[in-house]
């Protein structure tokens, strides 16, 4: 595909990311600077001291509402990103409906049952509605074990052997090397992907 | 009679719902999405979904971390 072809298709897109922690600022930061037009961001959390070993925020952020300092951080970097943002909780049974509007739903969340809900309200609420998904992005090292899998409409990128968070460390190459898998899967379902 | 869970094949137990079946596989992880032939089954109907002969099974576990 032409390269000016892959940039006017990435500025009419609009992508829906459900948690601004580790996955989603760093998946936010990664599609606004490949020039995705349009993005929402839902999260209820303020930046803690404790989320800086990986997540795309700064000491002076610290107490800010996480959804406003990634808004302030995006539009720091790139040009010309349309970035809405809702602070709040999203509620069992409601989880869906943000994102109705979007080309691409992508789950950051960081609990497990919070994440099983999320899928489930996405592909049952919003059916033919692609949303990419990560699992096991705690630890270090082990990088030959991520892989992706794809069913229908939901595409995973997992570490099948991979500890809970409450088990192992949470840090920033390994959750970003996630966040980025993330935010790839999302390009190619935009635009295609290269041959 | 079988039925395919995860891509390997197993048999087939008449009257086995979703959660029976998890526990014969001796998935103990709570935390699945449980797709059967290509529909989501959600955990609400875990136990009242009775899965049929020849049916493929995809178990996708959900691990907390992001």
């Amino acid at each position: 595909m032409e390269k000016i072809e892959v940039s006017r298709k990435l500025e009419g897109s609009f992508v829906g990311i459900a948690g601004a922690g580790g996955l989603g600022s760093n998946i936010a930061m990664a599609l606004a600077r490949a020039g995705v037009g349009h993005l929402l961001i839902v999260d209820f959390d303020r930046v803690e001291a404790s989320n800086l070993n990986r997540q795309y925020f700064f000491l002076d952020q610290v107490g800010d509402l996480k959804v406003e300092a990634l808004k302030k951080n995006i539009l720091r970097a790139v040009d010309g990103c349309d970035v809405d943002m809702i602070n709040g909780k999203l509620v069992k049974g409601s989880m869906a409906d943000p994102f109705r509007d979007v080309d691409v739903v992508v789950e950051a969340l960081d609990d497990a049952s919070t994440k099983v809900s999320f899928i489930e309200e996405v592909l049952l609420g919003l059916p033919g509605k692609p949303i990419v998904a990560a699992s096991g992005v705690a630890g270090i090292g082990g990088s030959e074990r991520i892989r992706q899998r794809r069913y229908d409409d939901l595409y995973l990128v997992e570490d099948p052997k991979a500890l809970s968070s409450e088990e192992d460390v949470l840090l920033c190459p390994k959750v970003g090397q996630f966040a980025h898998h993330q935010a790839n899967i999302v390009l190619e379902l935009l635009v295609g992907g290269s041959e | 009679m079988s039925i395919v869970v995860n891509k390997r094949s197993v048999d087939f137990i008449i009257d086995e719902s979703v959660d029976r079946l998890l526990k014969r596989m001796n998935y103990t992880f709570p935390m699945v999405i449980v797709k059967v032939d290509g529909t989501l089954v959600t955990r609400s109907r875990f136990s009242s979904h009775l899965i049929k002969d020849g049916s493929n099974i995809d178990v996708i576990h959900l691990t907390s971390g992001g």
